[in-house]
């Protein structure tokens, strides 16, 4: 996995690549950019150009709360959300530059592997907000001021309450291996999803890909978006997940949802979503703007509040009743790691899986 | 005794006649919209990542078991709903088209509306309907039998669910062709055959059945090839139960990172097939087509039903409760409970969902403004060239109207996904550097339309006799001109008929649309698409349901513009 080859992604379509060298000499030296304020000249700029276009995979209805946050904060700017799946996203926009069509303003992916291929690319703006500037620890900012984590989750399994009792829930990913949990699976796609691309990543680092096999034969239920598997189980569709989101978990078990969390013993894949802004960003003060206050306590607070995520921003608080963040046992991240083998855990994946 | 009669000197206008350029810039256009994609297509297909000709994408295409299944499966779930379909359709268009049937106008409604719901739509709906576990039906099983949790009923996410629900939105392609060639057919051949007596079940057999039998098999083969070529039903069914069709394979390669040239020679098998298939049906028919409109016959006879007349009625309504009543009921159920597959009561109604898609989904009105953009666009530009070219070959005005036929009909034979991935290699690059407008989005939309466009407006022209335009001719007028005061105000049904399928075409469009759409030209079915990704099943109703209001909205008010009169809005 360490393999030093030059993945496909290195070469992000187009000419772009041909940059990557050049622009890395360059990128060393330089530090990053002093932090950024929200001043009002910055938000009359950005009310001037009066949108801004966020690419995400944040579960819809909460990236739909971000954005209403911040238009009651910032009137005259609106916020469009495209949602889909992290590597759809990344694919989209991928097309997008290769074609020239510069859309994306601020992005946000649940893989955080895809920040090191645009910043690559030299596809990122260098930008850094107060909050990160001040608050943010060093591992969850880019030394030169490309990205930093705007959330923090981890991918869990989890039970529908009503069709498992808890002393009968598994306890790990092992036990999902057992007979009686055949059929009754429901997980997502590396393929569609970046938490679950990095989810398979660490898995797969840390149990092998013996246990993807044993999974597969289980006959699980296959959806897309980590977000999907936290829905199927409140449906009653399946009674266990075998990945997805924690943050989906505590969104519906807070609101009398039948669902319930598992950490697992082996522990859960950590995930981080860095929130980066694109060079051609065709509104670049309302796109500062937005990321500025996406990174801001009160904002990181919402998302943990009625988002159900965590925050690194050490001025929040953790919500009663959810399992402190430092208690929970996780996987090492490893987004390099991601980066260079994201192509082959697909196709693995699909031979695994048959989809 | 002569009477002289005074030579009258036709007023004739030595204006430039228009018809000719105008024809062959037609021709040019098809060409480029046709010929192009499929060149980009061919030419992929043979290169490698770098560029390079290979045979390579070919030989992974039929040794690669992730490759071959999906065109085996794809292969079983075509020829079964092409059959399904012809068994539910060809009786009830014939007890529609010939019998005594209570309201057989209401059936004719329902067949339409099965028709205009896009089939990624029914596929969601009979999700809420017959997941396993969470299904409505099987909750309902349940509840009635008291049967233990897992126990099931209906499995939606099988090859057979993907099968059902690919034949609930085809069907009604076999329904029109039945129905209608039995309208057409005179009833005179069956007295004649009566007269001279044949019994019922032989004149059946030896009249009524060669008959009809060449719209059965276009039938069969509209079916074989919508199930093989449909995205929607398969894109959200497929994945949860475990498979690939060729469609939804050919989507996955433009995962990053993006494999066009396996997508081009993924296509390939579709297109070869669906031609070699069309070829094989103009062989298998031949010259054979039945003669039956021709001098004025009595209507078609009605065959009593008698006591059966009600058990038909009752039969068909069953029948078409699985692609209407059901899904839609199913839909207005997760549009207003809290969470989708609960069922709605008086207490536990909510508008949250409502709510959700009017205010807070901030790519709901960019989607529907295009959608609605594309869609009168698609259709105005579609309709017209559809009238332009089935003129021309129904007048036989110009040398080469086989040609331009031909052309017109081409875009039959290369399904929606591959015509994407055409147009995506075309016109990602210079000169023609469409992706990213909507422009891209109509010219596929337009090109997909073409075919069925012009197919109806070809009939509709034949029922209008040549002599009235030879009238205006010979009193001096150009083509066009005559075309234009004389055939177009005759052909109006014919052309708002056109206009409004071509309008529901585009709202039922998914395939070519999800390879075309960048951020900001998402049309609803690509966003409907995304939310079904997620799982948002409350929003997809809302959004679903709006749809279908809107699509019977644009059909009522196009049918109600004054002086269009009131056309019957049939497939």
């Amino acid at each position: 996995m360490t393999k030093p080859k030059i993945s496909r992604r290195d070469v992000l379509i187009g000419s772009s690549a041909l940059a990557v060298g050049a622009t890395f000499a360059t990128r060393v030296l330089s530090a990053s950019p002093p932090a950024t304020e929200i001043t009002p000249a910055l938000i009359e700029a950005a009310k001037k150009e009066g949108k801004v276009i966020w690419y995400t995979s944040v579960d819809l209805p909460l990236a739909e709360k971000v954005a209403k946050a911040f238009e009651a904060k910032f009137p005259g700017v609106a916020v469009r959300v495209e949602r889909s799946g992290a590597e759809r996203v990344f694919q989209r926009i991928g097309q997008e530059n290769a074609s020239n069509i510069h859309a994306v303003d601020v992005v946000n992916s649940s893989d955080a592997a895809h920040s090191i291929v645009w910043k690559k690319a030299n596809l990122l703006e260098a930008f850094v907000p107060e909050d990160v500037a001040k608050f943010y620890p060093v591992e969850h900012k880019d030394p030169d001021g490309m990205f930093a984590s705007f959330r923090v989750w981890v991918s869990i399994i989890a039970y529908n309450t009503d069709l498992v009792k808890k002393e009968d829930a598994p306890k790990s990913f092992a036990d999902l291996l057992d007979p009686k949990w055949k059929n009754k699976i429901v997980k997502a796609h590396p393929g569609y999803s970046g938490t679950i691309m990095t989810a398979t990543f660490q898995m797969a680092r840390d149990l092998g890909w013996g246990y993807f096999e044993k999974l597969a034969a289980q006959n699980v239920m296959q959806v897309q978006s980590s977000a999907d598997p936290p829905k199927r189980l409140a449906l009653g569709e399946r009674a266990v997940m075998a990945d997805g989101n924690e943050y989906n978990i505590f969104e519906i078990s807070e609101k009398g949802g039948p669902v319930a969390p598992v950490y697992a013993t082996e522990g859960s894949p950590l995930i981080v979503g860095p929130t980066a802004m694109f060079k051609t960003a065709p509104n670049p003060n309302a796109a500062k703007l937005f990321t500025a206050y996406s990174f801001t306590q009160e904002c990181q607070q919402l998302i943990i509040n009625v988002g159900g995520l965590r925050s690194v921003h050490p001025q929040t608080k953790d919500k009663p009743g959810r399992t402190p963040f430092k208690d929970i046992k996780v996987m090492k991240d490893d987004p390099a790691g991601v980066e260079a083998t994201s192509d082959e855990i697909k196709q693995k994946y699909s031979k695994i899986f048959k989809v | 005794m002569t009477i002289a009669i005074p030579a009258t000197q036709p007023p004739r206008k030595y204006g430039i006649d228009f018809t000719k350029p105008v024809l062959y810039g037609f021709a040019a256009v098809l060409c480029v919209l046709i010929v192009l994609p499929l060149s980009w297509l061919f030419l992929y297909s043979l290169t490698d990542s770098k560029g390079a000709l290979t045979l390579a994408n070919f030989y992974r295409l039929f040794t690669e078991s992730s490759f071959y299944d999906p065109l085996v499966t794809t292969f079983i779930i075509a020829t079964t709903s092409a059959i399904v379909c012809c068994a539910v359709a060809a009786p009830m268009g014939w007890l529609v088209a010939r019998t005594d049937l209570p309201f057989s106008g209401v059936i004719r409604a329902l067949v339409t509306a099965s028709f205009v719901t896009p089939p990624f739509l029914g596929a969601i709906a009979w999700e809420l309907l017959a997941a396993p576990n969470s299904g409505l039906l099987n909750k309902i099983f349940r509840g009635i039998t008291g049967a233990e949790p897992d126990v099931h009923l209906f499995n939606i996410y099988t090859i057979q669910g993907i099968i059902f629900v690919i034949s609930c939105y085809t069907f009604p392609y076999v329904f029109v062709l039945v129905a209608n060639s039995l309208d057409r057919t005179p009833g005179e051949l069956e007295d004649a055959s009566s007269i001279l007596g044949g019994g019922r079940w032989y004149t059946a057999r030896r009249i009524t059945i060669p008959l009809v039998l060449p719209a059965l098999l276009a039938g069969a083969l509209v079916a074989f090839l919508q199930a093989m070529t449909l995205f929607g039903s398969p894109a959200i069914l497929a994945l949860p139960a475990g498979f690939h069709t060729m469609t939804t394979k050919i989507w996955s390669l433009f995962q990053y990172p993006p494999k066009p040239e396996l997508a081009a020679a993924a296509s390939l098998p579709l297109l070869v097939l669906t031609v070699f298939l069309l070829r094989a049906e103009h062989m298998i028919l031949g010259r054979r087509g039945y003669s039956v409109v021709g001098g004025k016959y009595g209507a078609p006879r009605l065959i009593p039903l008698h006591s059966w007349r009600w058990v038909a009625f009752i039969i068909c309504l069953l029948v078409l409760m699985l692609p209407v009543f059901l899904p839609y009921m199913a839909l207005f159920n997760a549009a207003f409970s809290p969470v989708a597959t609960t069922f709605l009561t008086f207490k536990n109604a909510t508008l949250h969902n409502i709510q959700f898609v009017l205010f807070d989904l901030s790519a709901a009105s960019l989607a529907l403004k295009n959608t609605v953009i594309l869609g009168t666009a698609t259709a105005t530009i579609g309709t017209m060239i559809a009238v332009v070219i089935a003129y021309v070959t129904a007048r036989r005005a110009v040398t080469g109207w086989r040609v331009l036929g031909f052309l017109a009909t081409a875009p039959i034979a290369i399904p929606g996904i591959v015509l994407g991935v055409g147009l995506f290699l075309s016109y990602t690059r210079p000169p023609f550097v469409l992706y990213g407008t909507l422009w891209i989005l109509l010219i596929a939309f337009v090109t997909i339309a073409l075919p069925s466009a012009y197919q109806q407006l070809q009939a509709a022209f034949r029922t209008i006799h040549p002599e009235l335009e030879d009238a205006s001719r010979i009193l001096g007028a150009t083509r066009l001109r005559s075309l234009w005061e004389i055939t177009a105000p005759l052909l109006r049904t014919g052309v708002i008929a056109t206009w409004c399928f071509i309008f529901v075409g585009v709202m039922r469009e998914l395939s070519a649309a999800i390879i075309l759409f960048t951020s900001e030209t998402k049309v609803i079915s690509v966003l409907i698409y995304d939310l079904n990704e997620s799982g948002d099943l409350g929003a997809i109703s809302v959004i679903g349901i709006g749809m279908l209001l809107i699509t019977f909205a644009v059909v009522t008010a196009v049918n109600r513009i004054p002086g269009f009169g009131n056309v019957r809005f049939r497939n």
